[in-house]
């Protein structure tokens, strides 16, 4: 027989497990060395938030930018061409938007919609002035329409999303660059183009360009032909064995002289090669991996099933490698992004350059604090802003776990 | 995905990348086929310009002023951050002493100021950019020695500003003379002559010093007045400058000593005399300008001027725009739209700027300055 | 795939894959020459019309200009070769020490992002999302102009008791000189380190008999450092002190004496001990975690202590893991070491630039400093190649 237990006897839960004291004994106070790197932490923590805080409100003097928004964000792009600017950002919030409401069927997803664009574009609130907050608004209109679409009609949307997002890239070169020298979507020429607008296009034509080569190349590395094998482990090697700055020097300096005499290259194109060669080493390493991630059955298959070896690759194994090197691609898209910064070093004024030349201007000497820390910030929000995106895009859409 | 679906994919995709490739090619190709279309199939302006040897570019348009006018602007190699002479604005134009020189050129060639694009180089990349024929001129404060006007395939316009090296310290430092140097260390940009002057000058005095040696005029100046440096050496004219825009001018002195001749103008590529004929005499009209009493202002008034050299200047008589390969009221243009020496000199550095830049040796001859313009006949 | 069916000449040559393989490598060989041969072409014809023909003979012409720091005797009337060994031993100084550091911190910020402590984790967690997100270039310069070129002037230089002294001028610290007694003790020293080595060397071979691995490294330290001690004072009998401290002082407008690190070897060093250590946590952080939980509980069970567990179970099976993106860390550092042109530091890299302008002999310059940095990268490769077949014996 069974005794019935009285509520009596019943022990309350352990004490270390309930409650924020004992969420805090247990990971900030778990022993005296533990309590000790606590407080040592904590006041470090404090010292940092206050020295940080104190100098944001009170020393610092940040005319240098807020007077100079524009010039950081688009460098010298015409104003009279700001509508094509503001265009590609509302394909980007429809995209977001259809993406989201294809691929993550859960509704906190437009809750992340609302968050992540305008965290994005906040700084292009500052560029046109206050009356540029209906575009930013009409942004996430389109991101919220995009999303009820996508989740409405997920299957006849999923095609024409995967085509845009894979346009996306090449539109923003055609539509910020423009065609004809008058009228409608006339040319703007690359020495205006400038500021963080510059850096993202730089990242943009890096690794849109390269991913044509990267995958050539990382075939090359995989054939058994040894003079194709040999050739691009030798261009992967010496590529990824030198500096970028020495090859946007070379590029700067040595690609006028290779080019027939009367061919000369705007030096914004000059560089983008240099960035170009340079990725496409890397790229070709991150699709090599995709490539070895494929399991040998899927080979076999292919080759029982009788087909070339083009179509094994082409219709077999690059679209399972590719797919696994998504996640990949977009670590190597902000480290470009990052690395972009280095064309500064050549005389373009991406947004470090800008900063750079903002810093000569007589009534803002001795800003380079200011200035640093916000351009640091901007590249910050980007950076982080993509790969945790990524991050959950991954979780979400599981790739990289087949 | 389907299989179709993927090819129709890829294809689209290449096609696009194409697109973009040819739209990146086009501007390029422009002016290189027009310069072309004159002259034979194989030879194009750029070659007749980097091998002066093999052809002459006296032959009308096949040099650099074809190009420039097929492009329909003049590229200009300039400092984007030396103030007063060229820096960016805040509104993403240039101003300076150097880009009015540029608008002079453009009128000159184009009778208008604003067909320039400028190309904001630094002191290492300017000679290559201009070897390789990245710019048709570099307006830069770049000074005329005997090693870049050969060997660099350079050569050079006039010198529109006779400038020295010279070294600014603290006034509480207590240095007053290049002697009193010994120990100190020096903040000096890279790749100018500056940094040459520095080495020979206290090589053969016997100073020890140590130099810092920083890319930009900026970081040189910044790490000065930071207190990295006991001493900051650039151009006189520089140091004027810089010094006029310290938060406490006052604190600092520069040193009577000259450590160099430092003679600034424009510099074209070697080989087309058609070209450093225009660029060298567009700024002789701006001499000649000032010494004639003719500015912007009056400029109109003056055409009709009883002074023949007025009326050859300004094209009223004879053709020297014709023997330049340009229009005849070239001179007109200038000094209507950007005008003559002194209104560019005290635009950018006279009295009325922060800078207050004593005129000295880059007065009209007149005056007891250097500026002398070869007669206009 | 080639059939054996090809072999008995069913297929003619135009059809058999062998020999169309060959054919195709021909042409790819043949047409990237061609390329190559055209560029290369266009490239020596351009130079020759510019009258600076491609040659390595300037290398032996003066250099003219003079460079801040430098490990070997140099000045102005140095060759420009001297001048690229000047900034080649600078790249190898600070990437050499900034390896060393980076992995130091990288190890405690990696080890600290693991932490069972809330706050200490977290804020490993900041410090290396936040590096890891940001240009280095933008780090450096920050560096640069808004820490070391803000620190307080000579004359009120921070003074750690008079044996450090912290401005904008440079980090000095005291420094032993030899002294009278130095050319005694240092054949005491030379036989301290080969007797501890001696040392280290039989307790690792009597660890792989036993099984039982000691701290051979230790032993060894500790042999050398007491005779190295006991021999200090031999020589003082014999000859003197063998070395005296050198104090910094300030002597005009500087400090002399003592150590001394300018404020643009300290930015890009900083920069790249800071930045790479970023990097090189994830990698420790990674490694570790690769380390089944099994195995902590199993060294847990059989008794060892916290440290005993990292440093006989957990390290040894991470570092397998480790390795590899750690030598792809270490060349990025080396690489990244070319942005020393930004602060100032007079790196491989920023002598070849100055040389460039002032010669004008950028195509014959950057071959040389690409050369030098693929060597780089060659010989860490090799190295750590070596290195993880060593450890990979010795753990089997």
């Amino acid at each position: 027989m069974t005794t019935l237990t009285s509520t009596k006897d019943i022990l309350p839960p352990p004490t270390e497990r309930i409650g924020i004291l004992g969420w805090m004994k247990k990971n900030l106070f778990g022993s005296i060395g533990d309590t000790i790197l606590t407080f040592v932490a904590g006041a470090f923590l404090l010292w940092l938030i206050f020295a940080i805080g104190n100098w944001i409100i009170n020393t610092a003097q940040w005319a240098a930018v807020t007077d100079n928004l524009q010039l950081y964000m688009k460098g010298q792009y015409p104003g009279s061409e700001d509508w094509r600017l503001w265009f590609l950002m509302f394909l980007l919030g429809l995209l977001i938007g259809l993406a989201w409401g294809i691929f993550l069927k859960r509704a906190e997803a437009v809750g992340w919609v609302l968050l992540i664009i305008p965290v994005i574009l906040a700084a292009w609130l500052f560029t046109l002035g206050r009356q540029s907050w209906p575009h930013l608004l009409f942004i996430d209109v389109l991101a919220i329409i995009g999303y009820f679409l996508g989740k409405r009609y997920p299957k006849k949307l999923a095609r024409p999303t995967y085509i845009l997002i894979l346009l996306y890239m090449p539109l923003v070169i055609l539509v910020v660059r423009g065609f004809g020298q008058e009228g409608f979507m006339k040319l703007v020429p690359t020495n205006l183009w400038g500021g963080l607008l510059l850096s993202l296009l730089l990242a943009i034509f890096g690794i849109v360009f390269s991913f044509p080569f990267g995958v050539l190349l990382a075939l090359g590395r995989q054939s058994k032909l040894p003079a194709l094998k040999t050739i691009s482990v030798l261009y992967i090697e010496i590529i990824r064995g030198v500096p970028l700055i020495t090859l946007l020097f070379m590029g700067q300096l040595m690609l006028p002289f290779f080019l027939p005499a009367g061919i000369t290259i705007d030096r914004v194109i000059r560089a983008t090669v240099a960035i170009i060669m340079f990725a496409a080493a890397y790229m070709a390493e991150n699709v090599r991996g995709g490539l070895q991630s494929i399991p040998k059955g899927q080979y076999e298959a292919a080759d029982a099933l009788g087909l070339s070896g083009w179509q094994k690759m082409v219709f077999i194994i690059l679209p399972q490698a590719l797919r696994a090197v998504i996640p990949v691609l977009v670590g190597q898209f902000i480290g470009l992004f990052k690395d972009t910064s280095l064309v500064a070093l050549v005389g373009l004024l991406d947004l470090l350059g800008i900063a750079r030349g903002i810093l000569a201007n007589p009534n803002y000497i001795g800003r380079q604090l200011e200035v640093f820390a916000f351009i640091a910030l901007i590249y910050w929000v980007f950076s982080y802003g993509m790969s945790y995106g990524s991050r959950r895009l991954e979780v979400a859409l599981g790739v990289g776990e087949r | 995905m389907s299989r179709k679906l993927l090819v129709v994919l890829l294809v689209v995709l290449l096609a696009a990348l194409a697109l973009a490739a040819c739209g990146g090619a086009k501007e390029t190709a422009a002016p290189t086929e027009a310069a072309a279309a004159t002259t034979a199939p194989t030879a194009t302006s750029e070659q007749t310009a980097a091998q002066p040897t093999e052809k002459p570019a006296q032959q009308e348009g096949e040099g650099t002023l074809a190009t420039v006018k097929a492009r329909g602007k003049i590229i200009c190699g300039v400092n984007q951050a030396v103030p007063g002479f060229g820096f960016l604005q805040p509104d993403g134009s240039f101003a300076g002493f150097d880009i009015d020189y540029c608008k002079a050129l453009s009128s000159a060639v184009f009778g208008s100021p604003d067909k320039v694009e400028y190309r904001p180089l630094n002191a290492k990349q300017r000679f290559t950019a201009l070897q390789a024929g990245e710019i048709d001129v570099l307006i830069r404060n770049t000074t005329w020695t005997l090693t870049r006007d050969t060997e660099l395939g350079a050569n050079f316009a006039p010198t529109t500003f006779y400038d020295g090296q010279g070294i600014m310290v603290r006034k509480d430092s207590g240095i007053k003379t290049l002697a009193d140097l010994e120990g100190a260390s020096i903040c000096v940009s890279s790749g100018t002559t500056t940094e040459l002057n520095l080495a020979d000058q206290m090589a053969s005095r016997g100073i020890n010093y140590t130099p810092v040696v920083f890319e930009t005029a900026d970081e040189t100046t910044g790490a000065y007045l930071d207190g990295r440096c006991d001493a900051y050496t650039t151009d006189k004219s520089g140091l004027v400058a810089r010094q006029s825009m310290f938060p406490h001018p006052e604190d600092h002195m520069i040193l009577d000593e000259t450590l160099s001749k430092e003679p600034l103008g424009p510099v074209v590529r070697h080989g087309d005399d058609q070209w450093f004929d225009i660029v060298k005499w567009m700024v002789f009209a701006t001499f000649q300008a000032e010494e004639s009493g003719v500015t912007s202002q009056n400029v109109d008034e003056m055409k009709n001027a009883e002074d023949p050299n007025i009326r050859k200047l300004l094209g009223t008589e004879g053709d020297m725009g014709a023997k330049l390969g340009l229009d005849n009221d070239w001179a007109y243009n200038i000094i209507k739209q950007v005008g003559n020496y002194a209104e560019i000199y005290n635009r950018n550095l006279g009295p009325d700027t922060v800078f207050n830049l004593p005129r000295g040796m880059n007065s009209s001859w007149k005056d007891g300055g250097l500026l002398y313009s070869p007669p206009f006949r | 795939m080639t059939f054996k069916e090809s072999d008995h000449g069913a297929v003619p040559f135009w059809r058999d894959e062998r020999y169309l393989q060959i054919i195709a490598q021909v042409i790819v060989v043949v047409v990237l020459i061609a390329i190559g041969w055209w560029l290369i072409h266009n490239l020596l014809t351009g130079l020759e019309a510019l009258g600076i023909p491609m040659s390595f003979k300037f290398l032996g012409l003066t250099a003219q200009f003079d460079i801040g720091e430098s490990m070997i005797e140099y000045s102005r009337n140095s060759t420009y070769a001297q001048a690229l060994l000047v900034g080649l031993l600078n790249t190898i100084k600070v990437s050499f020490l900034g390896i060393v550091f980076a992995t130091l911190f990288g190890i405690i910020i990696g080890i600290a992002r693991l932490s069972k402590n809330w706050l200490v984790n977290k804020l490993a967690a900041i410090y290396v999302e936040a590096l890891r997100n940001i240009p280095l270039l933008v780090f450096l310069i920050f560096l640069s102009t808004s820490v070391f070129h803000k620190l307080p002037r000579v004359q009120n230089a921070l003074s750690a008791w008079g044996w450090a002294y912290l401005t904008n001028r440079g980090i000095y610290v005291v420094w032993p000189q030899p002294a009278g007694g130095w050319d005694v003790y240092k054949w005491f020293l030379l036989g301290s380190f080969i007797i501890g080595f001696i040392v280290a060397a039989i307790k690792f071979r009597e660890g792989k008999k036993t099984g039982r691995m000691p701290l051979y490294w230790l032993w060894g330290f500790v042999v050398f450092a007491v005779l190295a001690a006991i021999t200090w004072f031999i020589a003082q009998f014999m000859a003197g002190p063998p070395m005296h401290l050198d104090f910094p002082s300030l002597q005009g407008r500087n400090f002399k004496g003592g150590k001394s690190l300018t404020p643009e070897f300290m930015a890009i060093f900083t920069g790249l001990v800071i930045y790479t250590s970023a990097f090189i946590a994830e990698v420790v952080r990674a490694g570790i975690q690769s380390v089944s939980k099994g195995q902590r509980e199993a060294a847990t069970a059989v008794g060892l202590s916290g440290f005993q567990t990292m440093r006989l179970v957990i390290f040894p099976q991470a570092m397998r893991v480790i390795i590899p993106p750690l030598t792809s860390q270490y060349l990025n550092l080396t690489k990244n070491s070319s942005l020393a042109i930004a602060v100032g530091y007079p790196d491989l890299f920023a002598v070849g630039s100055t040389i460039i302008n002032q010669a004008g002999r950028a195509v014959e310059v950057i071959l040389i400093t690409m050369g030098v940095y693929l060597t780089f990268s060659l010989l860490t490769s090799l190295f750590m190649n070596w290195y993880n077949k060593h450890t990979r014996l010795v753990e089997r």
